[in-house]
């Protein structure tokens, strides 16, 4: 089974960059979600991050709000995200990554989620709301069940603990591109350029660095990639598409998949 | 170990901590610090507490409610009357605080969530006597049921975001704080309004609020030359109770109750009692308990009162419970209107929706008391915000 890092180590043997795909679980409804993923694996993600949903995501902006929403009216639970994750990987040998918040996770036992999410063939998690000080159950629980850590670092996050948290983290580490929540903009600002250079020598040959928030055109993934980042993760933008597409789901998979494939190019530039 | 001790490490016991997105990391690190170094300053003290005694009007009073003691026929009830306090309300003990705090920090602009409006009416106030900028977040649902307290905001300069996502109330009004938090970090100053969120707030929150059990302490002191026998206090977020208990934490002999809103009845699943019927869980930076689904999903809560409509609670109340040191029970709707009613009638009072709570705890705990007992409700807040409500709970035509 591929694992996160044979991707990453796949890629950089290749000179190539690594596309993270995200979207929330269950949205618009759980049975659609492996079609959309099929998609996106088509167009050419590297790595899925399925959201888990949760009823206050506080680091997430409208875009994933309204999709966290619709997955939870559509019956998404923390066993039926796993059960999705199951069903994509009897089709696909890809990383996938659950990004959700704590609360549903230390509801459902901490010990016991992980070892189920194991099980359904999850290789990591991302929780936004877990920083390195508060992490020490899960990360002893996750390492039990041979699954990823994959820690956040933002603009705000000093030297210091940008060590902690390298260190904390494997699979990649996750850095929030600026101040701010999830969501599409239109442009990179140079300020993320600058973070990158400056993150990049603090986690080098420790974890991939992966870089989210914002990101969500071709050459927005072309300019953080140049800059030093191993990965872009592409959220909003994708679930932008399965948004306005909730009515025609041949366009909606279509447009993934296209979308997945422009990025995907994007990132494999040629210097 | 002294209860009052805490926190050690950011925790009471195992609740607590800072369970907030990395990218606020920083800001509560510097929050602590800027905190602890603050309250050592003997320069800050002494201008809280001119701004306390001569903007706010403290010390509130200690009032013996002869006429409602007597209605009852047992303990003595004495009201903490921070319904008296500049803005209707105990809020302006810690937006004061926290807001000079935000000054000595260098931040020019603060925001805030609010549910019953008190809150963002208490920061609006402090902003504007102490020359910051305000924003206040607030559900639609609350803006609705408190139109008043919006105008009130507004006419203080404060500008108001009403929030709708989620419950569109208090908890939804902290998501959105939250976001223009990390949005607009190194400007602002996040004001919390209640003993909740990531340390250090609950514990900053306490402080500043905990003048009101100090002033108890010494008032019931002077009047009855001991110790009261019974606290009683509203829980929401916990910070008006968590004022009033603070300073008797290691006093054992002082019994101390929070009452939670019940809503429609325990029963009906439609509260916001999270103490009483919620489960451990992580929630708005913190470990406490918090009423959820099966599958860790935040509850909608319901009651009256919007200040009490939280699913959460502050740690420090979790922590007590657990160590079985505080009492923590709840009143329904209707018993709390019908002790809104009782005061008005006995004492011509006027108290808070989320007060009246408290109230009607003791209206049923002094029977079961003798009459050389004495019981202080801390009356956080006046009535005039909820008279609409009030009418038409009880059908009646302003």
């Amino acid at each position: 089974m591929n694992t996160i890092k044979q991707v990453f180590e796949n890629n950089y043997n290749n000179k190539k960059g690594c596309l993270i795909g995200y979207i929330t679980a269950g949205d618009p409804t759980p049975d659609l979600t492996p079609k959309i993923t099929d998609a996106l694996i088509r167009g050419g993600v590297d790595i899925l991050e399925l959201g888990l949903p949760f009823s206050d995501p506080i680091a997430d902006g409208p875009t994933i709000q309204a999709a966290s929403l619709r997955a939870l009216n559509a019956g998404t639970t923390p066993m039926k995200v796993l059960e999705i994750t199951k069903k994509i990987k009897t089709k696909h040998d890809i990383p996938i990554v659950i990004m959700t918040y704590y609360n549903p996770i230390f509801h459902f036992g901490l010990d016991k989620f992980l070892a189920t999410a194991k099980t359904h063939g999850v290789n990591g998690f991302i929780v936004p709301d877990l920083p390195i000080e508060e992490a020490a159950d899960f990360k002893k629980a996750a390492n039990t069940c041979d699954l990823d850590t994959i820690f956040l670092a933002a603009p705000s996050t000093s030297e210091e603990r940008l060590t902690k948290i390298a260190d904390a983290s494997s699979g990649f580490l996750y850095l929030v591109s600026h101040f701010g929540v999830t969501g599409t903009k239109s442009k990179i600002e140079n300020s993320t350029l600058q973070l990158i250079q400056h993150v990049k020598p603090f986690i080098a040959k420790k974890v991939p660095l992966a870089v989210g928030f914002g990101i969500s055109q071709p050459e927005h993934v072309q300019q953080v990639i140049k800059a030093g980042a191993d990965a872009a993760i592409v959220g909003s933008a994708f679930i932008n598409i399965i948004q306005k597409n909730t009515n025609n789901i041949t366009d909606m998979l279509n447009e993934l998949e296209a979308t997945a494939r422009a990025l995907k190019t994007a990132i494999n530039f040629e210097e | 170990m002294k209860i009052s001790s805490y926190p050690k490490n950011g925790k009471f016991g195992k609740f607590g901590g800072k369970f907030v997105p990395e990218i606020l990391m920083e800001a509560v690190n510097e929050l602590e610090e800027a905190y602890n170094q603050t309250k050592k300053d003997p320069s800050f003290q002494k201008q809280l507490n001119y701004y306390l005694a001569d903007f706010v009007g403290r010390p509130t009073p200690l009032y013996f409610a002869e006429n409602l003691t007597r209605n009852l026929g047992g303990a003595k009830i004495y009201l903490k009357r921070e319904d008296l306090a500049h803005g209707g309300a105990h809020k302006i003990n810690n937006t004061l605080g926290q807001a000079l705090l935000a000054k000595r920090m260098g931040k020019t602009r603060v925001i805030a969530e609010t549910g019953a409006g008190q809150h963002g009416v208490a920061t609006a106030i402090a902003c504007a006597a102490l020359g910051l900028d305000a924003e206040v977040y607030m559900g639609t649902e609350d803006c609705e049921r408190q139109k008043l307290n919006v105008f009130r905001m507004k006419l203080l300069n404060a500008k108001v975001h009403s929030v709708d996502s989620g419950s569109k109330t208090l908890k939804d009004s902290i998501n959105e704080a939250f976001r223009d938090w990390v949005t607009n970090l190194k400007s602002t100053y996040y004001l919390i309004g209640s003993t909740m969120g990531p340390h250090p707030y609950p514990m900053i929150v306490r402080d500043f609020q905990s003048v009101i059990g100090k002033e108890v302490k010494q008032q019931f002191k002077e009047k009855e030359k001991r110790l009261p026998d019974a606290l009683v206090a509203c829980v929401g977020g916990g910070s008006n109770a968590m004022g009033t208990f603070y300073p008797f934490e290691d006093d054992f002999e002082v019994k101390l109750y929070g009452v939670e809103a019940a809503g429609d009845g325990i029963e009906t699943g439609r509260h916001a009692a999270t103490l009483s019927e919620g489960h451990e869980g992580v929630f708005h930076g913190m470990y406490t308990y918090l009423l959820q689904d099966d599958n860790g999903q935040i509850s909608n809560t319901t009651s009256i009162s919007a200040g009490l409509d939280y699913p959460g609670v502050g740690p420090e109340h979790a922590f007590l419970k657990t160590l079985k040191r505080a009492n923590y029970v709840s009143a329904t709707d209707k018993e709390a209107v019908d002790a809104f009613l009782l005061l008005c009638k006995t004492e011509g009072i006027l108290p808070a929706l989320e007060s009246s709570h408290a109230l009607a705890h003791a209206i049923k705990l002094a029977p079961q008391m003798s009459k050389n007992q004495s019981i202080v409700v801390t009356l956080s807040g006046r009535g005039d915000k909820d008279v609409e409500t009030i009418a038409d709970f009880i059908g009646a035509k302003i």
